[in-house]
């Protein structure tokens, strides 16, 4: 019965094989009781994933599902969601594969809006491979590949996403489970392409890429958590906020002369507000933006999947249901007697 | 029946004449070839497929053969910029578009230029003698009008201003100039069908659908294709005519088809007849973008086209479909099947009913994008990492795809396993007559679907395989079969991941039986043409075969010992094709490509087999495969 089931049906008899300490367990945590509280049948849910180490991720969901070859979990999504419209449909990626070898299916995916929820699990390194810079790596990084720093300029997932008329986009993290567990939730309730951009810290190749926002001494002053609704508020203390100044965010002290009424409201429907959320990218500092973390962007748009059933169902109404004999004879035929 | 083969110097034994007017003659002809050659921009190709479709409605057979540039627009009256259209026709069977034309349209110099060698000598060129100005014979660099020096002294000539009439035609029609140029087309059509006596009925329809929307446009091509026809009728010219009877072909109900289509409708019938969604993923290229067009059209048969963003996607979302239960289908050209490699790999590990269908063309690289060639037999057997085989097969003429695309759908189906369709350009956009079948007559396809209630008590293996090696198809909605597969090693049985040596080396040798087994579920090897035994065998695929067939024939009756066999069936081959091998003293393998199948028969066989190879992006000639017998016999 799919209304009892709970996380533990969803573990498969596989070890799971990730390094300990990987950031990659708190999210497939998260990810089995989330399913589990869907009230679907686990035949009607598949993951789909590309090549990596958040990849391996299928293999631990007793669910239907495919760990296939990389960055191809996009497209190969498309056409299982273009045929089998009724099926929950996850893919797992990392920002390897789904912003370098798998980057043109993503945008495709997004702007198409097929109803599929996309977990970006991202390191910032190439953890598979053992520890190359990856496309979401800053500038300057030095890893194997890069010894004397990447000279690469970093992708932006928020702007990559919005770009490509993403409906939906986040961003969570897998030290802050509680808010991970909410934002798979919103983007499995989205009815359109969900990416969800998850930091995830590879404590072998890239320790502490995402410290700044995961540490208690930093935390506050550097994250940003969205709430529809409600101005921009963080801090350990939620002493700032920041403020429009016609479309440049400025960070504004509650305590010294500025209140809450003077503040951005966070409206997820808002496409240029999320564009400006997006832009807060720079690496935080004392009295710098934060990074914000939340539903960016949420709107409502036609999914590919079923205007594609409609158009069908649109030519059959017009043409008449295909008549094998006819397609075969066509439009002109001539009889040898 | 067989008629007395003409020579090289056909027609004039075939025919008596006879007056039916004053400067008139009718001649009747067995069979002829016309070649149509203009600027791209003259709309050679709609007149050339306008003169087939009306043939094949009065009831000869044909085959067509278009050719043209890459570029849509090459520079305007240059022989780069020409666009050609050959077809044979007759009241015999028909197997190739012919070797060289009877009678040739030149719509400007260009265009005799670079199609005049085709054009036997004493045959009938028609010139449109206003695309022979000096701007023109400019552009086509001739130095001196080939209307005026002895180019044309061994051909019988045939000059009209078809620009000029079609202007007068329409002067008062309130057309433009460009508008007014671009109907002329329809001035050669109607001269042709006065010429060969056809009636206008089915152009006229075809004009009256494809501009039901411009009135005006449609109105001056009736105009036009009539005036052309009463040109015909009305000059005083000595000129003749001539009379193709209709074919003496079986019984039946017939359509024009081309190889694209015949595709396009094998992929829609198997969909059909297995019961299955058809899903068609695919990237545009040349020449298999028609495909695409066509399936696009029948919606309503449930069809989902879906143009992907690139090669990958397009066979990725393929077996994204396949794995919940479609009929995954994709289709594309050399390059794009290049890049599709690793995805094939996937489905190959998969185990998952997948068609490929690639419309090779001249290669490598970008190579010769509307040109034909078979250089991709090697890719589709070998181009994939790892050892990963997969089924291929091959039709070999145009309404042959209908059947061979059903056959690549029921295998792949049925087998659970990527099978890979080799089409050309030369199949993809030549068309000739088709007895199709009815639809009731079609085999029944039979997906491996799992059943869950089998599984209700005990333990579902995606693994588990059949007497055929064949694992079943348990897709996403199947209670209790929930399982995960990748490109990853399989385990035996259970489809977990296996590095185990043992298990690796076990399920390459599985993969690689699973195609061997597909020998006893495929027809035999059988001989289309000359003796089950003999002095030599001709050996081809592919879109040889009107050519190899038509050359047969004739070395047949001039008492050659020689026999053809074609294959349908490159991997696995069928498995009585070793023991026809061994009744025959020579085996001659006749392919537009390097020799790759010579490789192939040679390494399986052991057989000393001799080459023809053609690689210029043009079909053989009957001509080219009898002479090369005659060297060798």
């Amino acid at each position: 019965m799919s209304d009892t089931l709970t996380a533990k049906d969803f573990a498969t008899d596989q070890d799971v094989r990730w390094c300990p300490g990987c950031g990659d367990y708190s999210i497939l945590k998260q990810a089995q009781s989330v399913v589990a509280e869907l009230g679907r049948k686990r035949e009607e849910i598949v993951f789909i994933s590309g090549i990596g180490c958040s990849s391996r991720f299928p293999y631990y969901m007793e669910t239907y599902g495919m760990h296939s070859i990389h960055g191809r979990a996009t497209s190969i999504a498309s056409g299982l969601k273009a045929t089998r419209p009724e099926l929950d449909v996850w893919i797992i990626t990392g920002d390897g594969d789904s912003l370098s070898i798998g980057g043109n299916h993503l945008i495709h995916l997004l702007r198409r809006n097929f109803d599929v929820n996309i977990l970006l699990f991202n390191n910032e390194i190439y953890g598979l491979t053992k520890g190359q810079y990856s496309p979401t790596s800053p500038e300057g990084k030095v890893t194997k590949s890069t010894p004397f720093g990447a000279l690469d300029h970093a992708f932006n997932p928020s702007a990559v996403a919005l770009g490509a008329d993403c409906s939906f986009f986040a961003r969570t993290m897998d030290r802050d489970p509680k808010h991970l567990k909410e934002i798979l939730k919103r983007g499995n309730a989205h009815a359109g392409a969900s990416l969800i951009e998850i930091y995830q810290n590879c404590n072998v190749f890239n320790d502490g890429a995402f410290f700044t926002f995961t540490d208690k001494a930093t935390k506050g002053g550097s994250t940003l958590f969205l709430e529809q609704g409600q101005p921009l508020v963080f801090g350990a203390e939620k002493e700032f906020g920041v403020k429009l100044d016609g479309f440049k965010p400025q960070v504004v002290n509650l305590n010294e002369g500025h209140s809450l009424d003077d503040l951005w409201v966070h409206d997820e429907h808002d496409y240029m507000k999320a564009t400006l959320l997006s832009r807060m990218f720079d690496v935080p500092s004392e009295g710098s933006l934060p990074r914000p973390f939340g539903v960016f962007y949420s709107a409502e748009r036609g999914t590919y999947e079923v205007a594609l059933d409609a158009q069908i169902a649109e030519a059959t109404e017009a043409l008449g249901k295909g008549d094998l004999d006819a397609l075969l004879a066509g439009n002109s035929t001539w009889e040898i007697k | 029946m067989y008629y007395p083969r003409r020579k090289q110097s056909l027609i004039l034994g075939y025919f008596c004449s006879y007056s039916t007017r004053m400067n008139e003659t009718q001649q009747e002809l067995k069979e002829i070839t016309i070649l149509f050659a203009g600027d791209s921009g003259d709309g050679m190709q709609l007149t050339g497929n306008e003169f087939a479709n009306t043939n094949a409605l009065f009831g000869n057979d044909l085959a067509t053969f278009p050719n043209f540039p890459a570029e849509i627009r090459a520079p305007l009256g240059t022989v780069a910029g020409v666009s050609g259209f050959q077809m044979k026709f007759g009241s015999t069977e028909i197997f190739t578009p012919g070797d060289q034309a009877d009678v040739m349209v030149a719509m400007n110099s260009a265009g005799l230029k670079s199609s005049l060698h085709n054009l036997r000598r004493d045959g009938l060129v028609i010139i449109n003698s206003s695309g022979f100005d000096k701007k023109n014979l400019k552009l086509a660099k001739y130095e001196t009008s080939p209307l005026e020096d002895d180019t044309l002294k061994y051909y019988r000539v045939y000059q009209m201003d078809i620009t000029k009439l079609t202007q007068e035609t329409l002067k008062d029609s309130g057309l433009g100039r460009k508008d007014v140029e671009r109907s002329k087309n329809m001035f050669v059509l109607g001269y042709l069908y006065w010429m060969f006596n056809r009636k206008m009925d089915g152009t006229e329809s075809f004009l009256k659908r494809k501009f039901a929307s411009k009135p005006e446009i449609l109105n001056a091509n009736l105009a036009v294709l009539k005036a052309g026809y009463h040109y015909g009728d009305t000059t005083e010219t000595f000129t003749s005519r001539y009379d193709v009877k209709k074919a003496d072909l079986p019984k039946g109900k017939y359509r024009s088809i081309m190889g694209n289509q015949a595709t396009a409708m094998g992929l829609i019938a198997a969909a059909q007849k297995s019961g299955l969604q058809l899903f068609y993923g695919s990237y545009p290229i040349t020449p298999a973008s028609d495909i695409l067009h066509e399936l696009a059209k029948h919606k309503n048969f449930g069809v989902k086209t879906f143009q992907a963003e690139d090669e990958i996607a397009a066979v990725t979302a393929c077996i994204g479909a396949s794995f919940g239960g479609a009929l995954a289908t994709t289709g594309s050209s050399g390059p794009g099947i290049a890049l599709k490699g690793e995805a094939l790999g996937l489905a190959v590990m998969l185990e998952i009913p997948l068609v490929v269908v690639n419309v090779q063309r001249g290669g490598p690289s970008t190579g010769l994008p509307t040109k034909t060639e078979q250089s991709d037999l090697m890719q589709a057997l070998y181009g994939r990492n790892g050892e990963a085989q997969t089924m291929v097969i091959a039709p070999s003429t145009p309404k042959d795809a209908f059947e061979t695309a059903f056959e690549a759908c029921r295998l792949a189906v049925e087998h659970m396993m990527p099978v890979m369709m080799l089409s050309d350009g030369y199949i993809a956009n030549g068309s000739e007559p088709w007895a199709f079948p009815k639809a009731a007559d079609l085999p029944e396809i039979t997906p491996k679907f799992a059943n869950p209630k089998a599984y209700e008590d005990k333990e579902y293996l995606p693994y588990k395989r059949d007497e055929n090696l064949v694992r079943e198809w348990a897709i996403p909605g199947m209670p209790g079969l929930e399982h995960r597969v990748g490109g990853l090693e399989k385990e035996e049985l259970t489809g977990n991941v296996s590095y185990d040596p043992d298990n690796h080396e076990h399920m390459v040798k599985t993969r690689a039986a699973k195609i061997q087994k597909i020998e006893d579920d495929i027809p035999l090897q059988t001989i289309d043409q000359g003796a089950e035994k003999g002095k030599l065998l001709i050996l081809a695929w592919g879109s040889p075969h009107g050519a190899i067939k038509t050359a047969v024939r004739q070395l047949l009756e001039d008492g050659y010992d020689v026999s053809h066999a074609h294959i349908k069936y490159l991997n696995p081959f069928p498995k009585n094709l070793g023991d026809i091998l061994k009744n025959f003293d020579k085996v001659l393998i006749p392919e537009i490509n390097d020799g790759q199948l010579d490789i192939l028969i040679r390494n399986k066989f052991l057989v000393p087999s001799e080459r023809l190879c053609k690689i210029k992006g043009l079909p053989f000639t009957a001509k080219e495969i009898i002479e090369k017998v005659k060297a060798i016999y």
